[in-house]
């Protein structure tokens, strides 16, 4: 089975829309200089391959499978090619963190083609430079404190996006052998971005702040991610639980509320940041 | 000598599930299996009554496994607003400091959150409600780092393992949801003090909690209650001989 097949008439408007003026894209890159933010242009240009995510399979579960899968297969491909970069310094605990994340999304890759079997789904052809946007590999000359800096803020988004998606697929999962196995890697998924989060607040030397400690504040993406990567975070600044509105029925404010809880995505959404990086 | 608290039915076998995991991991089968497990786990009569030597049991269906919950964000609760009356706490580095002020939030606010919606649940009836329990952390030197950290350590990850190991059960989906919303921010917990407590970097998703396939802890409610009792933790006697397994 094509991934083709599986994405069609990509529909981007949320991200397309997003796009917005370059200064605000500037903006967020803050401290890290002109020279970065000129790097940053957001996702979600034209280049964009305008394809849509379309359960191939009757089956909910299978469907929730293979987008994982897709998902899967974008990160594990990433974090290979970016140990393969030498953008990370040889011998750091970046390094080594990329290490080991790579081993885990590598390794869900090989569990879910087993499980799905004759269900599993190619991987697509990647893009991560999304047409020549992004540079985090440093393979066009964009030297490596930007594409360190850009593969911090990828690594970033995939993670995020992986915890929402899988939460986002967990009732399609319901009453099926394939959820505990499903809920395990999503909360490797969430120990990864926490982990991403805190690498990428040292090596940018950020403040101390409540983006750089390992959860979501509202719906920040946090200080130098771009602004076209907002669509990871659209939602997560909900308060309200199980119809509690736990700001209320606590002492605590929505920014601590609000990062207590992390929030679903749907399949669209995760195919939608998922197609940005795949070009057949 | 501490007694264990907690009592736990631990008749059921928690072995042949993970073994058979991946043979289940057959799409082929995916309906039948499916559709038992559903039946099997539809017969919620959700009684969370006080047995008659007055100690709270959890109660069955989806109501014991969120009295279950909510028992184990107590459990993080109270260790936490521990951590922060510590001296450790008070001399922490910045990011120590932020970090475990932070979990304390989110812990009290899981906390919260199980007492209003099981309260809600049950219709305002307080005899299915876990009651408030007391915690004796005396074992705890909440003066120290290491002792700290490494508790914190456990509990978390303790925490990925009950949600990941306790979402099987769960038949209504909007709870499921729920606990996906938690356990994600647990694991990112769980991250975050392997980060700064061990030397490792690799730590945070360490080959000690993830598999050669990638996946995290899962543990049935059994065994979390049987290793939570084991600590000593929980003074409040409560059993949970309803809760759903396989």
């Amino acid at each position: 089975m094509e991934i083709i097949k599986f994405l069609e008439s990509f529909t981007s408007d949320n991200l397309m829309a997003k796009t917005s003026s370059r200064r605000d894209v500037f903006g967020t890159f803050g401290e890290l200089g002109k020279k970065a933010a000129l790097a940053a242009i957001p996702f979600g240009l034209a280049v964009a391959p305008k394809k849509t995510f379309a359960f191939q399979d009757q089956n909910a579960a299978i469907g929730a499978l293979q987008l994982a899968l897709t998902l899967e297969y974008l990160e594990a491909e990433f974090y290979i090619k970016a140990l393969e970069s030498g953008v990370l310094p040889a011998g750091s605990d970046a390094e080594a963190i990329y290490e080991q994340i790579s081993k885990h999304e590598s390794a869900h890759v090989s569990f879910l083609i087993d499980g799905l079997g004759d269900n599993a789904v190619d991987s697509p052809t990647f893009d991560f430079t999304v047409g020549g946007t992004f540079d985090p590999f440093n393979e066009n000359g964009t030297g490596q404190e930007v594409a360190y800096a850009q593969l911090l803020a990828l690594a970033q988004a995939f993670e995020d996006t992986g915890v929402r998606a899988y939460k986002g697929q967990a009732g399609n999962l319901m009453g099926t052998p394939f959820l505990t196995p499903a809920l395990q890697i999503h909360s490797v998924e969430a120990r990864h971005a926490s982990e991403i989060r805190r690498l990428r607040a040292h090596v940018m030397d950020m403040d101390l702040n409540q983006n750089a400690l390992g959860w979501i504040t509202m719906n920040n993406r946090g200080p130098g991610m771009p602004e076209a990567t907002q669509a990871v975070y659209d939602g997560e600044e909900n308060v309200t639980q199980g119809g509690v509105n736990l700001v209320n029925a606590t002492e605590f404010t929505n920014v601590a509320v609000s990062q207590s809880y992390d929030e679903p995505m749907d399949g669209d959404t995760a195919a939608t940041i998922a197609g940005l990086f795949i070009v057949s | 000598m501490k007694k264990i608290p907690v009592k736990v039915n631990l008749q059921e076998s928690v072995n042949g599930k993970s073994n058979s995991r991946r043979q289940f991991l057959k799409v082929g089968s995916l309906a039948v299996v499916g559709t038992s497990l559903l039946l099997s786990c539809n017969n919620d009569d959700d009684n969370g009554m006080p047995d008659p030597d007055g100690v709270f049991d959890l109660g069955s269906g989806d109501l014991g496994i969120l009295n279950y919950a909510y028992a184990l964000e107590q459990l993080e609760a109270a260790f936490y607003t521990s951590v922060l009356d510590g001296s450790y706490w008070m001399s922490a580095s910045a990011e120590e400091k932020l970090i475990l002020e932070d979990l304390y939030k989110h812990e009290v606010i899981h906390r919260e959150f199980f007492k209003a919606a099981i309260t809600a649940a049950v219709n305002g009836d307080s005899s299915k409600v876990l009651p408030e329990l007391e915690f004796d952390f005396s074992s705890v030197n909440f003066s120290d780092r290491g002792s700290v950290l490494g508790t914190a350590k456990v509990l978390e990850d303790t925490g990925v393992a009950a949600y990941n190991g306790a979402g099987t059960y769960i038949t209504t989906p909007d709870y499921l949801v729920i606990a996906g919303k938690i356990v994600s921010v647990e694991a990112r917990h769980a991250a975050a003090i392997r980060s700064i407590y061990m030397d490792d970097p690799k730590a945070f998703a360490g080959d000690d909690v993830v598999d050669a396939n990638g996946l995290d802890l899962a543990k049935p409610p059994s065994e979390i209650l049987s290793a939570v009792g084991a600590t000593g933790f929980i003074k409040t006697e409560f059993t949970a001989n309803q809760l759903p397994e396989d």
